[in-house]
């Protein structure tokens, strides 16, 4: 299944980042590609973003970097101090690739990626914002991109529930059995 | 979640924004004030608002704060994502809210309510039904508790000016429901994919469904929006179409009432005579200690913080609590228990695309114990003395995948695999239970612990009795038999031994006609004090099984009237 920017749009209503009068900010989401370093939020934190995703997100979803490049524009772009916790927790996990690996997290080949997050306990943390190291990247990188998937269409189609929960979906798919 | 205090505002790190009305926002107390509301949850908000539309001078004095509809998106993502304990989606908790149960029960009393605008209505599920007749009269049907000072007839026409308020999407296909004398203001929601495959066991069984008035709505209803299911009803619907009191705050606030946000009343003071109550003492953000006077005063603090404040106000002339010289203020804390049972079926069911209920049962409230006899299998009847059920056919069974996801240890086609093999086919059928009124069911003061203030915090002690023990029982018989019959496999039952409260705190200022026996008289003023009223569902003698904010709602309106009627 391929994600598309739409589908990051549709995740950005639910945590209420666009819809009603934000359609400027829908408008410059869903405008030329922007992978020059041309949005608000660094490329880095984008990559590394991105390189995590490709890990946690299940092999089946394609087009992540769209879908995970649009999300994060609208969604940390504007949040100072959210953007704060997740440029923090991408430099924990940058550090410590770099202790262990010599290399950025987002450079590492996804193997090693999902190791070291395995092996730095995040796989086991409980996400807290203000938490140990852990703990942040839990919440501010894992817990975001899962977030933004199961929370929208995109990510319910993969579970057959067309509306998930966080979703402004309405209210006509409760009423549809299985076969629609 | 962190929370700090700039120089204006409370602000949250982690999404929410400033909460309440900024500090420069005016709290000194008003003057000529004809009715000082304490308390702004849906039985304060409905008699502001019906006091100040008949141009009265209203004050309302509310302990939290005013939250922001635009923070609502960023609470339902609390709401959802694990860091976050159900008592931070609304900022409850901490020293202002401390509290013990020191009973033979504990009680999570801060997941159970909100403090601010709009009160336990931002969070609550938005069921809004009717009590029955039979509720008004258990003494007199059943031999057991007492009745109410007031009949059903005697609410009808304020249930239905409170469905007309709330916006209550409904039918009349509930053949077990009170007499109506009008169609609900909204069609209901229809029901759910999941509704249809009870229905069909339930025929069976010979027992008959029906849909569920809800506060949330349907269609577009007085300025705000159909819902749009994001599914997290309970504690936060973004939206707004789930009903909550702030709409009737900011309608009170329309007509005239001044509405004073973080401004918790301490104590109520009377005069020499201890006759009428003079004064509110109230306390504002920089620490400040303001009087407010009125010539009427309603408490609506909810079943809790309503008698806390009465205890709270004893004085040489109501040593014992304000308005307690019967002694009873605080006692007979009622709330329902939850009845459950659920499984899985060997097919799709479709859950949690919406947060809220669209088929329930009543034909177990009335006669709890009566056998039915289906199509193809029967439920037995039971000759023992059961209190009302009411069954609820639930749309959200089993885990939420979103959830499930925050919290696995696994992800990627691991996670996947495993959020495929756990959502898809569970089914739940729930249910409440009444509790019937006991004086050792109560609410006191907890002289070693103090909150913010340095006031005692409340202290519920609350047990169970074998009457409510012996009803859960009864509806769980009744649920594994409906259960059976759609082939379920059941795995879990909360019963009896495992039970829980469902947040409706019930009777601790009970209504009667007699001062040595009760709190408040049937035009919900206070025996004792001619001036003070209350509101809400403290004033309830019993509880039945049904969720109770229609029927404080109706009691508020109620409440306006007779104060109304005084000035």
């Amino acid at each position: 299944m391929r994600l598309t920017r739409r589908d990051a749009l549709a995740a950005l209503a639910g945590a209420g980042i666009v819809g009603g009068g934000a359609g400027a900010t829908a408008s410059r989401l869903l405008g030329p590609d922007d992978s020059d370093g041309g949005g608000t939020v660094p490329d880095w934190i984008i990559d590394a973003l991105v390189a995590t995703a490709e890990v946690v997100y299940p092999s089946e979803v394609s087009g992540v970097r769209d879908f995970v490049e649009t999300y994060s524009e609208g969604r940390i772009a504007a949040r100072e101090d959210y953007q704060r916790g997740v440029r923090e927790a991408i430099g924990v996990l940058d550090e410590q690739a770099e202790t262990w690996y010599d290399q950025p997290f987002a450079d590492l080949r996804p193997g090693l990626r999902d190791a070291l997050l395995r092996n730095f306990g995040v796989a086991a943390a409980d996400p807290a914002p203000n938490g140990t190291s852990p703990e942040q990247v839990r919440f501010y990188v894992v817990n975001e991109l899962q977030y933004a998937l199961y929370t929208s269409p995109a990510g319910g189609r993969l579970l057959g529930i067309e509306n998930p929960q966080g979703h402004a979906g309405g209210i006509d798919s409760y009423q549809r059995g299985p076969h629609g | 979640m962190t929370r700090h205090t700039t120089g204006e505002y409370a602000t949250d790190t982690t999404g929410a924004g400033p909460v309440g009305e900024p500090l420069s926002t005016p709290r000194r107390p008003s003057e000529r004030v004809d009715v000082c509301v304490i308390g702004a949850g849906p039985a304060g908000a409905l008699v502001a608002h019906e006091l100040a539309t008949q141009n009265y001078e209203v004050v309302v004095l509310e302990a939290g704060p005013r939250f922001d509809p635009a923070d609502h998106r960023q609470r339902m993502e609390q709401a959802i994502r694990p860091a976050f304990g159900r008592d931070d989606v609304w900022d409850m908790g901490g020293p202002r809210d401390a509290f013990s149960a020191s009973g033979e029960r504990t009680y999570p009393l801060n997941v159970a309510r909100v403090k601010g605008i709009g009160g336990s209505t931002l969070h609550w599920q938005g069921m809004v039904m009717r009590l029955h007749e039979a509720d008004f009269r258990r003494q007199s049907r059943d031999g057991v508790a007492a009745d109410w000072p007031i009949e059903y007839a005697d609410l009808r026409e304020y249930y239905a000016r409170a469905e007309r308020s709330l916006g209550v999407a409904g039918s009349a296909d509930n053949p077990f429901s009170p007499p109506r004398e009008a169609t609900f203001p909204l069609p209901a929601f229809p029901p759910s994919y999941s509704d249809s495959l009870f229905a069909e066991a339930c025929e069976r069984l010979g027992i008959v469904t029906h849909s569920v008035p809800n506060a949330r709505n349907s269609a577009a209803y007085d300025g705000r929006s159909a819902c749009v299911g994001y599914g997290t009803c309970q504690p936060v619907c973004p939206s707004g179409a789930k009903y909550s009191a702030d709409v009737h705050v900011t309608k009170a606030q329309r007509q005239g009432a001044r509405v004073v946000d973080r401004a918790p009343v301490q104590r109520l003071e009377t005069d020499e005579s201890g006759r009428r109550v003079e004064t509110a003492v109230y306390t504002t953000p920089d620490g400040r200690e303001y009087r407010q006077s009125a010539r009427r005063f309603v408490l609506a603090c909810g079943g809790v913080e309503t008698p806390r404040l009465l205890l709270l106000s004893r004085s040489s002339t109501h040593p014992d609590g304000l308005a307690n010289g019967s002694g009873t203020v605080g006692r007979f804390f009622m709330d329902h228990l939850f009845a459950g049972a659920g499984g899985r079926l060997d097919q799709p069911t479709r859950q949690n695309h919406v947060g809220f209920n669209t088929t329930e049962s009543h034909q177990f409230y009335d006669d709890p114990g009566r056998a039915t006899n289906g199509t193809a299998s029967d439920i037995p009847g039971s000759d023992a003395d059961l209190g009302p059920i009411k069954l609820e056919f639930f749309n959200y069974a089993g885990p939420s995948p979103v959830e499930m996801a925050l919290t696995a240890e696994e992800w990627g086609d691991s996670l996947l695999s495993e959020l495929r093999s756990a959502y898809g086919n569970h089914i739940a059928v729930g249910g409440l239970v009444g509790q019937l009124p006991s004086r050792t069911n109560r609410v006191t003061l907890d002289t070693t612990r103090t909150d913010n203030h340095g006031n005692p915090v409340p202290d519920l002690q609350w047990r169970l009795d074998d009457r409510t023990r012996r009803t859960i029982s009864r509806a769980n018989t009744i649920q594994h038999a409906i259960l059976d019959e759609l082939g379920a496999t059941v795995d879990w039952t909360v019963g009896p031994e495992n039970t829980g409260p469902a947040y409706h705190h019930m009777g601790t200022t009970r209504m009667g006609t007699n001062p040595a026996t009760s709190v408040v008289n049937p035009r919900l003023r206070t025996h004792e004090v001619s001036n003070l009223y209350i509101a809400g569902s403290s004033a309830f003698t019993t509880g039945g099984a049904m969720n109770p904010t229609l029927t404080i709602a109706a009691l508020a309106l109620k409440c306006a009237d007779s104060v109304g009627e005084t000035l």
